[in-house]
């Protein structure tokens, strides 16, 4: 009898401890998986899907690193080497989930090659190949949506009057994208400001405006999509615009209810007294 | 040259398998190209990790077709020349805890046998169905954010970072810690592998009549626990942990052990 009551002792006391410390594991676990997926900075390859579900969807297998890597016009023309691809493989130390593919405007931006090598070799439907593809079916890179740039204007040298248009210049999508809006310069009264002006109906996002960007620290930037943008949401309206009109054909008035006091009236209340 | 001959091959081709996969990155060779999550064969055939698979549907998104046949191809595979083949013929951290084993050995830190309550061999199974339920629940492949396999297997591609801590770690773990302590006890794709492979076809056999009772092949064995039949019956090696290194037959000097067909039309004795 001794003997069973230990075993059974023993055996409830393993079977704790083992779901006891697997418990803690997928603690620890689950806290760090959820902290190391935190980073929304990030620029993913064209055609990445929405973040949350791009964590999820890459197997991290550097496919599209390595065709960004190999594509022909990679390759130095004068030492005949390739040179560092656009996507670099998130490694340890990179603050973002390690394994994942994701690019560096100000180091190597994306040349938004015609044949997008990154995006047709994913396999696991991390990259979606139909976001950057038109309506023919042919891959169309200038669909691509990696990011958006934005303008810091105070540290924009073209704001202060001084003539730049570097950033203009370097984007795929020339006098689209991004386009010169000129004013008078007040203070010299005969000068222009030539600003750039960002238009996200275009943008890609690949980066070339900030990699071209002359100030010590890129005053044009590509920050990621949700970041980037606002939204107007349903209480606002351009009531001139019949496209926009129909963004808020769904959109439901939202009603607020007040309930009255069931204690009598509020000129009641005011004359009970009750006041201190 | 007869006690190192699987050693050897074992080493070339972890390392020609690596260099392949350098290869593809560096010099856009197409014969194996990817990471093993997921690769391509002779840049048309699909591979995809069965466990990282697991992981990625668990996180509840639908995967691409390309991953789940790879997949496919993978199981089968490892499902006839024996799961853990993957574990010693090509995965990259089986160098480094051969290395942290190897010194253990010259080192004699295995001299006071220590028991680790804590720590059982079973884990890696309690850890391989964790790591599923915590990509369910986090949403995204939760053994894949600290996976040493792949860290070392992308460093070696695409350059290490920060990420050589990791392998460092697992050979100090292996070294001074638990013996065996991460692909014999915690490794869950390695314990995907174990079952994967159960049933496999290609074995190591036991000659019972031959032995001499040396005991140098538990010795070697990182899993000694499946050669429990050494010395004692003619049977094969038929445990899923066997990782089928076959450093249990170069050590052998009675030619006792050897690689083997298992054969299912025969009636196991």
């Amino acid at each position: 009898m001794a003997t069973s009551d230990n075993n059974r002792r023993k055996f409830i006391a393993t079977t704790l401890q083992s779901v006891g410390l697997t418990a803690l594991g997928g603690l620890l676990w689950s806290g760090y998986s959820d902290e190391v997926k935190a980073s929304a900075l990030v620029l993913r390859p064209p055609g990445a899907i929405k973040e949350e579900d791009f964590l999820k969807a890459c197997i991290k297998c550097g496919l599209c690193a390595e065709a960004c890597q190999n594509r022909e016009t990679n390759i130095d023309r004068h030492t005949g080497l390739s040179k560092a691809g656009t996507l670099q493989m998130a490694k340890g130390g990179d603050h973002q989930l390690i394994g994942t593919p994701f690019f560096v405007p100000t180091e190597v931006p994306c040349y938004m090659c015609e044949d997008i090598p990154c995006v047709p070799v994913c396999p696991s439907g991390a990259l979606d190949q139909l976001s950057v593809s038109n309506e023919a079916g042919e891959l169309d890179i200038n669909k691509s949506r990696m990011g958006l740039a934005v303008v810091h204007k105070e540290s924009c040298i073209a704001f202060w009057g001084i003539q730049c248009d570097a950033c203009y210049r370097a984007c795929p999508l020339l006098g689209e994208a991004i386009t010169i809006e000129m004013h008078r310069n007040e203070r010299t009264g005969k000068h222009t400001f030539m600003l750039p002006i960002v238009h996200d109906t275009v943008c890609t996002g690949c980066g070339l405006c900030e990699a071209a960007c002359v100030t010590e620290k890129p005053a044009i930037f590509v920050l990621p999509n949700e970041i980037a943008k606002g939204v107007a949401g349903d209480h606002y309206v351009k009531g001139w615009d019949k496209a926009d009109e129909a963004r808020i054909e769904n959109a439901k008035a939202e009603e607020t209810v007040t309930e009255l006091s069931k204690e009598g009236t509020a000129a009641g209340y005011l004359n009970s007294g009750d006041l201190y | 040259m007869k006690n190192i001959k699987y050693l050897l091959l074992r080493r070339v081709t972890q390392i020609g398998i690596l260099l392949l996969y350098f290869g593809a990155n560096a010099y856009g060779w197409s014969i194996l190209s990817g990471t093993f999550g997921s690769s391509l064969l002779f840049g048309s055939v699909p591979l995809a990790d069965p466990y990282t698979t697991l992981q990625v549907l668990a996180t509840g998104f639908v995967l691409g077709s390309d991953v789940l046949l790879g997949a496919a191809i993978i199981t089968l595979f490892y499902f006839v020349v024996g799961g853990r083949a993957f574990c010693s013929w090509i995965c990259p951290i089986n160098m480094v805890t051969d290395l942290a084993n190897w010194l253990r050995r010259k080192l004699q830190l295995d001299k006071e046998q220590t028991t680790h309550r804590f720590l059982k061999r079973k884990a890696r199974y309690w850890i391989m169905v964790l790591g599923l339920i915590v990509s369910a629940v986090v949403g995204i492949a939760a053994f894949e954010v600290l996976s040493p396999i792949t860290i070392m297997q992308r460093g070696i591609i695409f350059g290490f970072g920060a990420g050589v801590s990791v392998v460092i770690a697992i050979f100090l773990f292996d070294l001074f810690g638990v013996k065996n302590g991460w692909c014999g006890h915690l490794c869950p794709l390695g314990a995907s592998y174990s079952l994967i492979g159960k049933a496999s076809l290609i074995r190591v056999d036991h000659d019972h009549e031959a032995c001499t009772n040396c005991m140098k092949c538990k010795v070697v064995c990182p899993e000694s626990h499946v050669l429990h039949m050494v010395n004692k019956e003619s049977i094969m090696v038929t445990d899923g942990e066997c990782t089928n290194c076959g450093r249990c037959i170069d050590v052998c000097g009675d030619d006792a052990l050897k690689f083997s067909i298992r054969n299912y039309l025969k009636k196991e004795q």
